[in-house]
């Protein structure tokens, strides 16, 4: 198949999922039983409530109001937020570079310290670092995210005074670099801890199943070196599911980037959606929902094409 | 690696069932009755561990929350291992389109951001406790599918199975009586493992304000508490975190050992 017909057949399943969401999203926000929290103002008349609800397009039939959220979603208009009273679709995007920022340093940091790691210990199973580093994930695993950024908090910010205890930027210094850094740091540490004990595991045992596989003798046999060995033969083979991996972690990693956030009032998309939830701010849960979705679907897609790229034999069928 | 006649993590858990249950008969103080004469006070003879933002009992609190964060992630653990036995069965079993729909269902299911759903649908809904409980039943389900369904794939061509289809026993009966025993190995290391997902899950969605709702007490939600009076009481922040991290390190370490006992690696 060429990677043109690849691409456009994947893009095909990606659209279908999209609207499979926008769908259920739209199904659930009607299921709901009361409306807008504005709604539930109980010195509201009659008068005002029909104004809020014309306002909000909610007095309009169920099919009618379907086609219109469709149709107002192909223009970008994803409705009014309740509590901001901005469009939603714009004020979700608008954190999208803060997510983006502390998602992307994390999973960059979580696979500088997986790869090395867990190749180190999967070229030597039930050696003492892959039986140190074995319970190092598991107690990594088994940590509550949150409680640990608390605990980073305490011990960094409100004990040492070493570094901010949340926010990007200190107001007036918006554009030192240093102090974006070290705004970094703290969420970057919490994020990033149970993706890389997930993706040293993943690798880890990548590595032992390749160097397992019949390959490695036959290379051996040949007379490579152990490092031309390891090198052009366990490490390519090992490494490329990873991307896989990588697209697994998307979900977790979204999510654990709305914990952080939360805990770290970090202005991301995150927080926004959790915000969002608690004040009942149905369009910008929409919002976040679609934004959360669009970003599995487009970060599955092009971690299949690079995989195609990557990988010759994916590419004959 | 030795094998200890009681697991530690076993004797751990049962420790910490022990706490959240019978605590309180030693420790008969009202979780929830405020005392604002008493803010943020640290240990005393009344309140051991101190009382919190509130002038709650910090130790009461501990149970309580306790009762409700084990309850809530025992029950979603046998959600999802109903939800994953019933997938997982059917789809090995029978084999075919059944097979390749349950499995795309099964991706599908894996590929959603669970914190947005649950986000979305806690506050469409309501947060309660049934509706907390079916979210982390409904988004954990998965794993324990492709597990079953690889098991029972093997399972329906060996000779037992074959025998009592010759006999004529329905379905059902094999499936009951012939499959669901081989399966207990994996089912009781899913379920451990499962309990600990469930615990940071409930946990993860109380402190962010959308599970367990105040006043009613749980670990997760303590520590929304707490974060709050950071600068003054740090102390707070400790116990629930700490009562967290034991509860799934002894969820975890379970799974490990009985994975381990049983010589089965998945």
């Amino acid at each position: 198949m060429s990677g043109f017909g690849f691409f456009t057949r994947r893009l095909v399943q990606g659209l279908l999922i999209l609207w499979i969401v926008t769908t259920a999203t739209f199904v659930l926000m009607h299921l709901a039983p009361g409306g807008p929290a504005m709604l539930a103002d109980p010195k509201l008349g009659p008068v005002e409530r029909a104004a809020i609800e014309a306002r909000l397009g909610i007095n309009l039939p169920l099919p009618a109001q379907y086609l219109a959220w469709h149709r107002n979603l192909l223009a970008g208009d994803l409705g009014q937020s309740y509590l901001y009273q901005t469009p939603a679709g714009q004020t979700v995007l608008a954190r999208v570079p803060n997510t983006l920022l502390l998602a992307g340093s994390a999973l960059l940091l979580s696979l500088l310290i997986a790869v090395p790691f867990g190749i180190r210990a999967g070229l030597n199973p039930g050696g003492p670092t892959d039986r140190a580093l074995d319970l190092v994930s598991f107690a990594a695993l088994s940590l509550p995210t949150f409680w640990y950024g608390i605990v980073l908090i305490m011990i960094f910010a409100a004990v040492g005074h070493l570094l901010p205890a949340g926010g990007v930027a200190t107001p007036g210094l918006e554009t030192s670099v240093i102090d974006r850094l070290r705004h970094l740091i703290l969420p970057v540490a919490v994020l990033s801890l149970p993706i890389t004990a997930e993706l040293y595991r993943y690798v880890r045992t990548g590595i032992v199943s390749v160097a397992n596989a019949p390959h490695i003798p036959a290379a051996r046999a040949k007379g490579l070196s152990e490092r031309e060995i390891t090198r052009k033969h366990l490490l390519r083979n090992a490494l490329l599911p990873i991307l896989t991996v990588i697209g697994l972690q998307a979900p977790m990693l979204v999510g654990g980037a709305a914990i952080t956030e939360t805990v770290f009032s970090w202005p991301g998309m995150g927080r926004l959606g959790v915000e969002a939830a608690l004040g009942r701010d149905y369009p910008v849960v929409m919002a976040t929902t679609l934004a959360v979705a669009v970003a599995v679907v487009g970060v599955n897609i092009v971690l299949d094409l690079l995989y195609r790229w990557f990988d010759p034999r994916l590419r004959i069928e | 690696m030795k094998r200890a006649a009681i697991p530690l993590p076993a004797l751990l858990l049962a420790c910490l069932l022990a706490f959240a249950w019978a605590g309180p008969l030693l420790h008969r103080v009202d979780p929830d009755a405020l005392d604002l004469r008493r803010i943020a006070s640290r240990s005393s003879v009344a309140n051991p561990l101190g009382t919190d933002e509130s002038g709650r009992d910090v130790l009461a609190r501990l149970m309580a929350g306790g009762r409700v964060s084990l309850a809530v992630a025992t029950v979603a653990t046998a959600v999802a291992l109903v939800l994953g036995t019933l997938v997982g069965g059917l789809a090995g079993w029978r084999g075919g389109w059944v097979d390749g729909l349950l499995m795309r269902l099964t991706d599908a299911a894996m590929a959603v951001p669970v914190l947005f759903a649950a986000l979305a649908l806690l506050s469409l809904f309501g947060s309660k406790p049934p509706l907390l409980i079916g979210i982390i039943g409904a988004t954990s389900w998965m794993g324990i599918a492709r597990l079953v369904r690889a098991e029972v794939a093997v399972l329906r061509h060996s000779d037992f199975v074959m025998a009592s289809r010759a006999l004529g026993r329905p379905d059902s009966a094999i499936f009951l009586h012939h499959l669901l025993p081989q399966l207990v190995p994996i089912l009781t290391v899913a379920a451990s493992v499962g309990v600990a997902y469930a615990i940071l899950t409930e946990s993860a969605l109380s402190y962010l304000g959308l599970g367990v709702q105040p006043p009613r007490a749980s670990w997760g939600n303590m520590l929304t508490g707490a974060q709050a009076s950071l600068y003054t009481a740090p102390r707070l922040a400790i116990w629930p975190g700490v009562m967290i991290l034991l509860t799934t390190l002894s969820c975890n370490g379970l799974g490990k050992w009985l994975r381990l006992r049983s010589g089965w690696h998945g």
